[in-house]
Order: structure tokens, then sequence, then C-alpha cells
């Protein structure tokens, strides 16, 4: 239990930049935007009926957006792996190497700092079956690569290009996390004669897994939602539904479609999604402080 | 007073009141590239011809995003004067009528002569009321047509443009034994493979008039006739005739590069081409199915119209008249036309770029002037006034793609899209009655 | 070094490399891209080496117009940019301090219930809730200004979050002394807890920058004079010309550019950066 200090009225102080700003910023166009979920109004705002929950017995009803709820398990799911698995792979690396580890370090880490749209254009353009070096070498070995057309490669399209994002942030937290590893356990390993393989995935990876389990909350958390600005930037939810995710509907159908209460009504749903990812992260971390 | 004295005071005051800032009116728009570039020359341009109006031309991206930011900025009371909305949200402009300032009743608020008999109805059409009246002003209309690789198809030994698709299935198979790999692709497929087709063909695309009936209208482009073109693009695709290249114009690309030789798209891409086409192309005519239509109607327009919003000034109105008329004037418009691609507005800049001898200077800008206005329009020819179209186009789209990638049959593709498209007019019809 | 095994060691640089070189691919081709006249695009290929029209593209881009309908200078985009980034990052960085810092080391009524009110900003992203936002921004005659591009982004929890977790993690130990020795709750936070959460700070003004510099939606929406444009919006702009070409090399040129500050802002804050990050989840 953290000591306090006993003033009343000073902590109230301290909380009201804050509590302003997220009461004009976030409170209050957050509940209208909730409310509009009840509505069915026209685009500009002229006219408006309340309609109960007939928007979210419309959504639940419409398979497209079961369709969206999986396309954004898959997405997610497979950008949480992908990136997980590679940044292991090179975390492993580089915890082995004794010279050049902040070099390598250093220049793994960099695509944090791009812009997820940008993200999505370098590789959009990568992979143009025009004039992209990727597709024009993938024909060349014989596959078909036209994400314009084929829902399945413009999916493996934006996992890419989000994965590639990620790669540094797990990267950054597997080599903290392997360096935390106690070197007394491995070298018994080691003089028992396990080989590096062995030693690996009975002791280390076991060691590893607050990490891993942290990442693979806050990898599915950015796969949800940071990764709009990658599909607003290249596959715009296309071709068909096929990367058509939760968050990017949410834009699409209120922002495009101007289809107000029904992209509302599907705030309110994600909104729950997200709480109660969120709680399992918040109850994880909790249980993680008082590890140490 | 004595005269003289008079006269100085009346001299000094309108001198003085030229000092006073120029009412400024902001133009929401989407062209950017050259065009963006052209458009900010024309506002200049009207700027500078006065001292009492100052247009501001402000790019807000794509037509998408243009048209959304408008409304909301309307519903935080910050909307511009003018917006360039694209052809597929006029439902929805001209259902909300109490934002919207009809062009022509501004007009005559303003005091600004208005002849709408000077502008050609083919591209007004689109959008003016039933009642006749011009609700938003066209800026920037296009019409489909099909550009063509001269140099490749002396190579395949193609002598006659084709007219009708069995002639570009037939060049395209000629083109392909000449190792062309593809004959044709698309830009805007829905709005030129199925909007413009219906009405190419005079068939309907939806109910009560392709909606200017009413809003109670529903889609009907499942027809046999859209069916067999849409199967028949499916088989295209599959033998190298056709090949996709996405739901807007990046088909572009495959031109330029002469992968594909022939490329159906619209009017107003003949700038972009004229630049970056290394080779000798040429502009033909839409294609039309023969045996199915005795002679191709015309086509119908994209593009852009300019919306005037409501919750201005009076005096920033007359502005806003003003400025139209300036737009309308043949010289501005016959420039505009020439530059960018897009059709001539006005009987008057027709006949003046005529005169100026440019259609023979540039052979193959004519050709979607002159297909808008051949023959009379009929119910399925006049254009689309179809409410939430954004989304509709979006089902027509998948529709389309389902096809062409292999996945569902065409009529069962049209179908579903037909039966998403009806549900979303339902809702429209309900949020603006 | 357990034992030593110069095959997996090999192994171990040579799978470093070609992670580095993956990962580099993307800037590679968008560098070489920059370098090539626009036309160089449509004919079928993206070169991979270097073209000549590179001083040219760079020049025309930094301090002509970035071009496709936007007449700002990237220069200037780029201020705008840096401008609201660091709006964000001090900004967020000052409330989330102060806030956790109440939160933390105080008891008072309603005090779970305010943490509670704060993170629930967590759970709805901008872009779901941008119309209404933008509609309070506008009533409060913010737009086209630095503080509207700001104040929005402001509200959300992460920084609160983290800081929270921060100083949760200090010894109880600590604050006795400290209090023990006369210390007021302005002193212990300046003198004690404001230098232990150094690493913290510096993390979440690396995670901040970024974020604020990243953003390309709101700007997008509440902007309409182009001397508040930011850069990364201006490239998504670029990128949907309609009915016109696109000026890839441009394109280009300006993505990198809008790349730089924000990798500088990583790489010159690496050590800090990573400690924070990583401790602060421990």
């Amino acid at each position: 239990m953290t000591v306090t200090f006993p003033q009343k009225g000073l902590p109230w102080l301290l909380l009201l930049p804050q509590l302003l700003v997220t009461a004009i910023f976030f409170l209050w166009p957050a509940g209208q935007a909730l409310e509009q979920a009840f509505y069915q109004e026209d685009a500009f705002g002229l006219s408006r009926e309340f309609v109960g929950f007939e928007n979210f017995v419309y959504l639940f009803t419409d398979p497209l957006y079961y369709q969206s709820i999986l396309t954004t398990l898959v997405f997610s799911f497979s950008v949480a792996i992908a990136g997980m698995s590679i940044a292991l792979l090179l975390a492993v690396m580089a915890d082995r190497v004794i010279r050049g580890k902040l070099t390598y370090q250093t220049l793994l880490i960099w695509p944090y700092a791009v812009a997820p749209a940008l993200a999505g254009v370098l590789w959009w353009i990568l992979f143009d079956p025009s004039m992209g070096p990727i597709a024009l070498w993938l024909e060349s070995a014989g596959v078909d690569w036209n994400h314009y057309l084929n829902g399945n490669q413009a999916m493996i399209l934006v996992i890419i290009a989000s994965t590639w994002k990620q790669i540094s942030y797990n990267f950054l937290f597997f080599l903290a996390g392997l360096q935390a590893v106690p070197r007394s356990l491995i070298e018994a390993a080691s003089i028992d004669g396990a080989s590096p393989f062995k030693r690996f995935w009975t002791i280390v990876f076991p060691l590893l897994s607050p990490t891993t389990f942290f990442l693979l909350v806050v990898n599915l958390v950015y796969a949800f939602f940071e990764t709009f600005g990658v599909i607003d930037a290249t596959t715009k939810g296309g071709p068909g539904q096929s990367t058509n995710t939760l968050v990017y509907k949410v834009f699409e159908d209120g922002f495009i479609g101007l289809d107000l209460g029904g992209s509302a009504a599907q705030s309110v749903v994600l909104m729950g999604i997200v709480g109660l990812m969120t709680v399992i992260q918040f109850r994880f971390i909790e249980r993680k402080v008082q590890y140490s | 007073m004595s005269k003289r004295k008079l006269s100085t005071l009346f001299l000094g005051v309108s001198l003085a009141s030229t000092g006073f800032a120029a009412t400024e009116i902001e133009w929401w728009h989407a062209m950017g590239g050259a065009n963006g570039e052209k458009v900010n020359d024309i506002a200049a341009v009207f700027n500078e011809s006065q001292d009492a109006y100052d247009v501001k031309p402000v790019y807000k991206g794509n037509y998408t995003e243009t048209m959304t930011s408008a409304i909301a900025a309307f519903r935080a009371k910050q909307q511009p004067a003018i917006v360039q909305v694209f052809e597929v949200g006029t439902a929805s402009m001209m259902a909300a009528k109490g934002a919207i300032y009809p062009v022509h009743q501004l007009m005559s608020d303003s005091d600004q002569p208005f002849d709408e008999s000077t502008y050609l109805s083919a591209v007004t059409g689109y959008y003016t009321s039933n009642e006749g009246k011009m609700l938003s002003m066209p800026f920037n209309s296009s019409t489909p047509v099909l550009y063509y690789n001269k140099n490749l198809f002396k190579k395949a030994g193609i002598t006659q443009v084709p007219k009708t698709w069995q002639e570009v299935e037939s060049a395209a198979k000629k083109l392909q034994m000449s190792d062309v790999s593809c004959g044709f692709t698309t830009a805007w497929q829905s709005w030129v493979q199925l909007e413009n087709f219906s009405s190419r063909h005079n068939v309907p695309f939806a109910s009560l008039d392709n909606g200017f009936g009413g809003l109670k209208t529903e889609l009907s482009f499942n027809g046999p006739l859209q069916v067999a073109h849409i199967k028949k693009m499916g088989e295209w695709q599959k033998n190298g005739v056709f090949s996709y290249s996405g739901r807007t114009n990046d088909g572009a690309a495959k031109f330029y590069s002469q992968e594909c030789a022939m490329f159906t798209e619209s009017s107003a891409g003949y700038a972009g081409i004229k630049r970056s086409a290394k080779f000798d192309f040429g502009v033909a005519e839409l294609p039309y199915w023969a045996g199915k239509v005795k002679e191709p109607f015309n086509t119908i327009i994209g593009g852009a119209s300019l919306w005037v919003l409501q919750g201005h000034s009076k005096e920033e109105y007359k502005g806003v008249a003003s400025f139209l008329s300036f737009l309308s004037r043949a010289d501005v418009q016959a420039d505009w036309h020439q530059f960018s691609g897009y059709l001539p507005i006005t009987h008057a800049a027709y006949d003046l770029t005529k005169n100026q001898g440019y259609y023979e200077a540039n052979i193959g800008t004519e050709t979607g002037v002159i297909q808008m206005t051949t023959g009379t329009p009929t119910a399925n020819t006049k254009g689309l006034r179809l409410g939430n179209f954004v989304q509709i186009r979006g089902a027509i789209d998948e529709a389309l793609e389902s096809v062409l990638s292999g996945d569902v049959d065409a009529q069962t593709a049209l179908d579903t899209a037909v039966k998403r498209g009806n549900t979303l007019l339902r809702k429209f019809e309900r949020t603006n009655d | 070094m357990i034992e030593n095994r110069p095959g997996l060691t090999f192994a171990s640089h040579a799978t470093l490399l070609l992670g580095i070189a993956l990962v580099a691919l993307p800037v590679w081709m968008a560098l070489v891209a920059s370098t090539h006249p626009a036309s160089a695009f449509g004919v079928g290929h993206i070169p991979l080496w270097f073209g000549d029209a590179g001083v040219e593209t760079w020049k025309t881009v930094l301090f002509e117009k970035a071009g496709n309908g936007i007449e700002t200078p990237v220069f200037f985009m780029m201020l705008n940019s840096l401008i609201m980034a660091l709006g964000i990052t001090f900004g967020k960085i000052a409330i989330s301090l102060l806030s956790a810092y109440a939160i933390v080391f105080f008891r008072f009524r309603f005090r779970n219930l305010c943490f509670w009110i704060i993170f629930m900003t967590l759970m709805l992203p901008v872009e779901v809730r941008i119309v209404p936002t933008y509609e309070v921004i506008a009533n409060l005659g913010l737009l086209n200004s630095y503080t509207g591009l700001t104040l929005p982004l402001i509200a959300s929890a992460t920084a609160t979050f983290l800081f929270r977790q921060c100083f949760l993690s200090i010894p109880g130990e600590l604050v006795e002394a400290a209090r023990i020795d006369g210390a007021g709750p302005f002193r212990f936070f300046f003198d004690i807890l404001l230098p232990l959460s150094r690493t913290n700070i510096a993390a979440l003004f690396v995670i901040l920058f970024i974020y604020g510099w990243n953003q390309y939606l709101w700007p997008l929406l509440i902007t309409t004079d182009d001397a508040y444009y930011t850069l990364v919006m201006s490239i998504k702009r670029m990128l949907s010309v309609t009915d016109g070409d696109i000026v890839w090399n441009q394109i280009m040129a300006t993505t990198l550019l809008a790349m730089l500050p924000p990798v500088a802002v990583v790489i010159g804050m690496q050590k800090l950066f990573v400690k924070g990050l990583v401790d602060s989840e421990k």
C-alpha cells in the first residue's frame, strides 16, 4: 500500500487540467457519438428520428458485420503472431552476439517512428502489380499477385505493412526480457549437455512468458485500432470486404457512407470490446507489478 | 452642398469603400494535381478582375473527403459558401433542403442574369430538379470514352478502331497474338461498365426514371443485358482480354506502360494521358454491343458540380452569384475544358472551342462531347439520382470484383448488389422524407 | 557467452542483417524513387537504383510546394507538425504527471471514480468520435489553430496510466523518509518523484512525439487554411488525386522527410527510450 500525503484539496487541483480536457474533448463528444446510436439522422443533421435499438438490431442481423468481426480477428492475430515471432527471432540473435548489439538495436527500432499510413503506402507500392519490385519478382516466380482483386492478397499486404512497424516494439521488449534471464540457469543447463536449441525452448521461453503475454495484448490492441491508417491509405477495406476491420468499418459507414446512427451503434459495440480487452490487460499488469 | 462638393464626396466615399477588405468566399474542392493549380488560377483571375469579392479555393482531398468535410462543417456551422460535390452525392445534396441554396434561386435573388438554356442540357440535366430548375452548377463533367494505343494497334495489324464490344474482343485477341498481354482495362468500373453501360444501351439502372421520379426508387441493374456483360467481363478477365486494376483510376498505369492497349476511362483523363503516354494514342466512343441496340444512346456524366450552402451573408451570396456567372463565361469555360479535358457546360463554350480550331488540332478531345449529346435522351439516359450512392457503388464494386475473381456468377453477384443497394435506398428514403 | 559456437554466431549475424535489410527495404525504395522524375513510374517497374532528378525533386518539395494542390512547401508543414507534436507531448506529459501524482499519492473521495473516468478515454479511439469532437472544436472557435490541433489529442489516458504504474512501483519507504524529513507534496514531487521518473518521461516523450507527428485524420478535418497543414496529412492528400497523375517522386521525398524527425527522436533518445519503455512494464 502506498504511503500518501494528507492534503484533501490539492489533489483536485492537480487533477483539474486532465479532468477538464477529458470532459470537454472526450466525454462530451463520446456521449454525443453514443447518443447518435439511438437515432436515425440525415447526413446534414437537419432531422433526426428516435429509433431505439433498431440500429443495433440491424447491425447484429447484418452478415457483413460478422464478416468484419472475423476479418478483424484474423488480421489482429496474424499481425500479433507474425510481429512477435519475427521480433523474437531477431531478439534471440541479437542477444547472442557480443559485438554490435547496440548497432543492431538502432537499425531495428526506427520503423516504430513511421506513421502507419506511410508504412501502408510504402508496402503498397512495393507490391503494386504493375510496377512494384516485389510484385514483379513474384510474377516471375509464377505467383499471380494482384491485390486489387484478390482479397487474401490484400489482407496479406496490410498484415505485412502493419507487422513491419511492430517488429521494433516487440524486439525491444523481447531483448530486455532475454537479458533478464539469469545466466546461471543457462550455464547449468549447458553443463548438463543441453543444446542451445533445447535450452531456449525449455528454459528461456517459459521465463519469457510474462513478456510474451504482455506483448500479445499490446499487439492485439495495436492491430485493432492503430492500423486504421494502414488500411485507409491502401486498401480502404477492399477488395470486397476483405480488409474491412471493425474500426475501419465504423469510419467508413459514418464518415463516407454518412450513416451516423449505424456507425455510432458500431462504436458502442467496439467500446465494449475494447473495454474488455483493456480490463484484461489492466488486471494482468497489476499482477505484473506484484511480481517485482 | 454644391454639386461639385457632392460629387467629390461621393467619389471619396466610393474610393474609401474599395479600401475595405473584400468579402471572402470559401470554395472547397477536390481538384488535386494540375487541375488544382488551374482552379487556383481561375479564382485568381476572378479576384483580380474586381475588388468586392475574394474567392478562396481550398483543396480538401478527394471527392469523398471534400463532401464529408463540408457536411461536418455544416453541422458545426462552419461550412464554406461553395463546395464541389461529385455526381454520386447529388441525391444526398438535393434532399438536404435546409442546407443548400439552389443555384437558380441564388442567381435570381442576387439579380444575376441567368439563362438556363445556354447550358448544355445533357450536362445540366443531372443537376436540375424535376421542374427543370438548376440546383447546382456543373463545373467539371466528364463521360467515359475509349483510349487506344495506336502503336500497338499498328503492330497487331488492327486497322479499324473498335466501335462495339465484339470488335474490342477481337482486337484484344489480335493484340494478344502480337504479344500484348492485356486487351483493355477500365477506370471507375461501376461508372463505366454498369451505369454508363445501361445508359448506352437504353436499359434502366433503377426504377422511377433512374431515381429522378422519387425516393421510392428501386435498383434494376441486374437485368439480362447487364448480367450478360458482366459475365463476359468475368470471362475476359480470365483470358486476358480484360485486366482489372482497381475501383478508381489506377488502370492508367497499365495503359501508360503499354501493358494494356485500350483503356475505358473518363474523358477528363485526357490531360494526364497526353502527358504520360509515350506513344501515339486515339480516343474513340464507348463501345456497345452490336445487335443489342440499333444506335447507341448518349452516355451519362461523371465528375462534380458546385453546390452553394446556406448560412452566409447576403453580401457573400452576391459574390458567389457573380463568381458562378464568371465561371459560365465562354472564355473561362473553354479554357478550363481545353486544359482539363472536362466537358464544356455551355453552348457558347463549345462553339468557341470549335471556332478556335481546338478540336481539329487535338484529335479526340471532341469525342466525349459528341458522345454525350448524341440523339435524344430517354428516361434511362438522363443520369442517376440515388441516395446513399457512395455506399451503393461500394456494393456494386464488390459484386463486380467477386465476378472478376471467379468467385461468384454474374447473376448472383448483381442480385446481391441490388438487394444491398435497395436496403440503402430505403434507409435514405426514411431519413429524408 | 556460454560456449563458443562460431557457426551459430555467424547465423545470428546473418539473420540480423537479413532482418535489417527487410526492414529497410521500403525506405530504400522511397529514397531511390525520390531521385527519379515522375514519368519513370508509369513505365512498368520501379527502379531500384538512384536516378538523377534527386536534387531537383528535393528542392521543389522542400522549398517550393509539395505538389498536387498543396501550395505550401514541405518546410512549413514540417514546422506545423513539429508544433503540433511538441504541443501534444508537453501538454500530455504535464497534465498526466499531475493527475497520476494526485491519484497515487493522495487519498480523497471519488479517487477511484476519477481514475476510471480518465481511464475510459482509452476505450474510444479518435477516429470513432471524430464528428462530434469537430463540432465542439468549431463551437469553441478553434478551427485552423494550433490549439485546436493539439487539445483534443491530449485527452487520452495512456500517459496517466504509465505514470501511475511508475509511481506505484516507488518504494513506500522513500515517501515515508521524505515525509519524516518534512517534505511537503511539492518538494516531494520536484525533488524526488520527477528525477526518479526521468526515464519514463523520456520514453513517453518519444511515444507521444511520434503519435502527434503521425496524426492525419484530425488535422485533415479541422484545417482549411494551408498555413496549418501538417506533413503526414498532406501526404495522404497527395495520394488521393481525382482524374490526375500522382507525382510519385515528390510524394516519396515528402514521405522520407515526414519520417526523418520521429526517427531522429527515436534514435537520438534510444537509450532512455528503451529503458523507460521496458522498465515501466516491469
